[in-house]
């Protein structure tokens, strides 16, 4: 959308297109409310982007936090019916490695079954038998209904959704200032990230769902809230390496999930409390690597020699309840806030901590408040009304014009991206069959379905809509044809060249950590190519932050 | 431990860098814009297939199984495996009559030398043709090889001279070529054996060496018959110590690479001990002092075209040098490429289009070369390259027979 098209007043703006504002603004819209979702980068730039995907069955939670638990398989369930093409039920085991404590299995079990979550107690030749992946070593093993979520897809469903039901959303958008006048905020200060321009839209009520930089945007109106910035590192696999997600059954604690998303897995995270100058800075250092691996190996032997693609890291926004503000009893649990009761300010609410799992119910809670607020009384549908894509039989899937052989390998995989969506992409030339990144099955016709119907200014948001530059070669083929169809569709031409440049740098920062191997011989390759044949420079732009976002 | 010293994958489908040269040298990829190509086919589709084998890409039955792309590898994927462990393991259409009758090289070859001429005559009549073509798919153009009257191991057994008079012995793997459609290869092999002082014996047992069975999915049969040979060269080897040869690339290929990479038989005691005749011919006269004479009179101008899976071996390097040492040879190169039959694939209606599109530039190359016949190590490829150029086409061991002088050679290498 473009700011000319901006109403001058909504009833909600919502700050952040993570999968919670994006949650919050698809809700609002569909209660009746009109709404603006404005976003300083891209969708799930932030935390969103940077974690596991897991589906959690709410099993990692059951013993330190109930309350979690049953959050998370109550909207695992949901999520499963609404976000079908975002899900993947892969079921999960949690293991005991020889060095745990058995014992351990029982307390997990019995705090399942009070939780609601259904975990069953398996042999574990039987584990090995459903995961191959598994160490055969186990000597415990539980079933439970983890599962894969796809949290790019997953958020963009909920912009797409909140669109369609009214809503307004500009990205690359960043909030610089919320006036205040008579102890209420009245609306949103933008600032164009690509135009320098600013803007200034009202509201009746505006949502923080910044995520940890949630506790900025606060800042400008005086508002406190006491976050503790967690930092999780993860390592993508070349290739699924597991079928089914894989816990290590002990307290939680370092690299003790591997969870299989779409083409690769992931093992993960690390956990360190970060300061917060250093929230905008999520290097990967070699310790973490090495934790990662340590640990990893141990759950899934194959982990040792298989190709690692890059490494990541996130933030996690865990907050402080209000009464301990030395933070010693953190939460992962949901943390609405009425700024109007807590600190005196009117029109202002903050919608954090979480989970990306609980982003709907999150939503649900920011915008009964909202509702409330406005008095307003639209009711919740989100538990019940499927995500754009995960409806049943909307179209079908266009033939392909020169694959006479049933559906290809790409356009099954579109459909896997978008779900019921995937009909909207069109084959109108033997140009829109082919393939621009071939790692990850990306047409051309789905590059433009992507670059018309699901916001995208650049290479990033292109990737984070349609696995462009994912898979093995990290954007090594796919990054200059992609950079050719956006410069041409967007009438931006001048600065492909500069997007470029970012991208691929972008990517090559994501596999410097684990710069060994075919990795390195990759990332070599893809230099030569680019920086020795093409002649490709780095981006001296200013343009060049907002890019890598 | 140390972790990640290096990454192991199945066929080395991590060691892809994506640098796409194989793509550039698929024979197949540059006429049929249906096929995926070698690294999509293969290692990238491989990730895809991990994640859901519904992700199977059924485009992969055009694949010729060439292997030029594994050559073309400058990471040593095996992209060719890649792609054939996936339509084993992933087609589960069942096997249609056309491919498993075409696939049953023995069991249609043993029936058919028992009527040799009435079946050599139907299957030349057009209407036959045409009705092959209609019902089962059979490319009209094709006409399948002419049966023997006789099978080789049959004159092997009463007609061949004895062989148990030579001090030296080699193992003949005939193959199913020889032994149905044109014992005189096999003839000719004996012939110059027998001038450089080896006897030939048959194995105690010889079954297809089973590509057409692979190319058509029969794996539980491939694999039954390649144990079998195994077995029988095994103990060809061990016992005889003697090394296995054959005259058809491709069965020598399959034999030595497609058994344990693609059916898991086992063969790494005995891999090195088969090979093919004009390697193991070249190897003797390099290392053992054998020579060749040629009658003075033979005069020939002649081409050599390269079977993908001699490519494959390494080995067209043999067959060129002996063909060269011919006196009377004169020899014209041309560029190594597939001729697009590729075994039973070429046979089959739906392909037909596409094999005579991929040995298009190879046979203007023939033509144009002027030459009285070309010569080639594989039968597939001779049938292939008469009936689209009309240029005869003999395999080196029959060009070597027919130029040789035996009473001369059997001098050089002091027999007589």
């Amino acid at each position: 959308m473009d700011k000319k098209h901006c109403k001058k007043h909504y009833d909600v703006i919502v700050i952040g297109a993570g999968a919670t504002g994006a949650g919050t603004a698809r809700d609002c819209a569909m209660r009746g409310l009109s709404t603006l979702l404005v976003e300083r980068f891209d969708f799930t730039a932030g935390a969103t982007g940077r974690n596991h995907g897991l589906l959690h069955s709410g099993a990692r939670y059951a013993v330190t936090d109930r309350e979690s638990a049953t959050e998370c398989i109550k909207e695992n369930m949901i999520l499963r019916k609404i976000a079908r093409h975002c899900v993947e039920e892969t079921g999960g085991l949690f293991v005991t490695l020889p060095e745990d404590d058995l014992e351990y299995q029982k307390k997990f079990v019995e705090s399942c079954r009070l939780s609601g979550i259904d975990a069953e107690v398996i042999d574990p030749a039987e584990a090995l038998r459903l995961e191959p992946a598994v160490n055969p070593d186990i000597i415990g093993a539980v079933k439970v209904p983890d599962g894969a979520v796809d949290p790019f897809r997953l958020t963009t469903a909920n912009a797409i959704s909140a669109r369609q039901h009214g809503a307004d959303i500009l990205t690359y958008h960043e909030v610089v200032d919320l006036p205040v006048s008579n102890g209420r905020v009245t609306g949103v200060e933008l600032l164009d990230r690509h135009t320098g321009e600013r803007l200034v839209v009202d509201a009746s009520l505006v949502i923080n769902a910044g995520g940890i930089w949630g506790h900025l945007i606060a800042k400008k109106v005086g508002v406190t809230i006491n976050m503790f910035p967690a930092k999780g590192a993860l390592l993508i696999f070349g290739h699924r390496v597991n079928n089914t997600v894989i816990n290590r059954c002990r307290k939680p604690a370092d690299a003790d999930i591997l969870v299989p998303g779409d083409t690769i897995s992931l093992i993960g995270t690390t956990s360190s409390r970060v300061p917060f100058d250093q929230v905008d800075n999520m290097d990967v250092t070699q310790e973490e690597v090495d934790v990662l691996l340590r640990e990893g190996v141990k759950i899934a032997p194959s982990l040792a020699y298989t190709r690692i693609l890059r490494a990541y890291a996130g933030v996690r926004p865990l907050v402080a309840s209000d009464d301990d503000p030395s933070g010693r009893t953190i939460s992962r649990g949901i943390v609405c806030l009425d700024h109007a009761t807590r600190d005196g300010l009117e029109g202002f609410i903050t919608i954090t901590g979480g989970k990306l799992m609980t982003y709907r119910l999150m939503a649900e809670w920011a915008t009964d408040m909202a509702c409330r607020k406005l008095g307003h009384t639209g009711v919740c549908r989100t538990a019940e009304t499927p995500l754009p894509g995960s409806e049943e039989n909307v179209g079908e899937d266009k033939p392909r014009k020169s694959h006479i052989i049933e559906m290809s390998t790409d356009q099954l995989a579109a459909q896997g991206r978008h779900g019921s969506l995937s009909s909207e992409i069109e084959y109108k030339s033997d140009t829109d069959d082919a393939l621009v990144c071939e790692c990850e099955e990306v047409s051309v016709g789905e590059i433009k379905y992507a670059i018309d119907k699901l916001h995208v200014n650049n290479l990033v948001n292109l990737r984070r809509r349609t696995r462009l530059g994912m898979g093995t070669c990290q954007g090594g083929l796919c990054a200059c044809r992609a950079a050719a169809i956006l410069g041409n569709e967007l009438g931006k031409r001048d600065e492909a060249l500069c997007d470029l440049a970012s991208f691929v740098n972008e990517r090559w920062k994501g596999m410097m950590p684990v710069a060994w191997g075919q990795t390195l011989v990759e990332a070599q390759f893809t230099s030569w190519m680019y920086e020795g044949v093409c002649g490709l420079e780095p981006c001296k732009d200013n343009i060049k932050e907002t890019h890598q976002q | 431990m140390e972790y990640q010293v290096k990454n192991i994958s199945p066929n080395n489908f991590e060691q892809c860098i994506k640098c796409t040269i194989c793509t550039a040298y698929c024979p197949v990829l540059a006429v049929n814009p249906d096929y995926p190509g070698p690294k999509q086919a293969g290692p990238d589709g491989e990730r895809y297939r991990l994640k859901n084998p519904e992700f199977y890409d059924k485009a992969l039955k055009y694949c010729l199984n060439c292997k030029r792309c594994e050559v073309a590898c400058p990471s040593n994927v095996k992209i060719g495996d890649i792609i054939q462990m996936a339509r084993l393991d992933y087609d589960k259409k069942p096997v249609p009559l056309r491919d498993w009758t075409l696939a049953n090289t023995d069991f249609v070859g043993s029936m058919a030398t028992k009527m040799a001429p009435i079946v050599n005559t139907v299957l030349k009549m057009p209407i036959v043709k045409k009705a092959m073509d209609v019902t089962i798919g059979v490319d009209s153009h094709r006409q399948f090889p002419a049966y023997a009257g006789r099978t080789f191991e049959s004159w092997m057994k009463k007609k061949a001279p004895d062989q148990s008079v030579y001090a030296r012995q080699v193992s003949y793997f005939h193959g199913c070529y020889v032994n149905y459609n044109y014992p005189k290869l096999g003839q000719d092999f004996v012939k110059v054996m027998n001038a450089i002082g080896y006897g030939v014996r048959l194995l105690e047992k010889e079954k297809c060496c089973g590509v057409a069975k692979i190319a058509n999915r029969l794996v539980k049969e491939a694999k039954r018959d390649a144990e079998l040979n195994i077995n029988s060269i095994r103990k060809a080897v061990m016992e005889g110590h003697a090394p296995v040869v054959g005259t058809s690339s491709t069965c020598i290929f399959t034999m030595r690479d497609e058994y344990p990479h693609l059916l898991g038989v086992d063969n790494s005691d005995v891999r090195e001990d088969i090979l093919i005749a004009t390697a193991w011919l070249y190897r003797l006269m390099e290392t053992e002092g054998v020579k060749l004479v040629f009658r003075p009179d033979y005069k020939a101008r002649i081409t050599y075209h390269t079977p993908c899976h001699m490519q494959k071996l390494g080995w067209t390097i043999y067959s060129v040098s002996l063909l060269k040492s011919i006196p009377g040879v004169d020899f014209v190169p041309i560029e190594s490429q597939c001729c697009g039959i590729a075994g039973t694939y070429g046979f089959k209606k739906e392909n037909y289009a596409y094999s005579q599109a991929i040995g298009k530039d190879l046979f203007e190359h023939i033509k144009e070369a002027n030459v009285d016949f070309v010569a080639t190590d594989c039968e597939t490829c001779k049938w292939q390259i008469e009936m689209s150029t009309g240029v005869p086409v003999y395999n080196p061991i029959s060009v070597i027979a027919d130029a040789l002088d035996v009473e001369a050679t059997r001098r050089a290498n002091g027999l007589v």
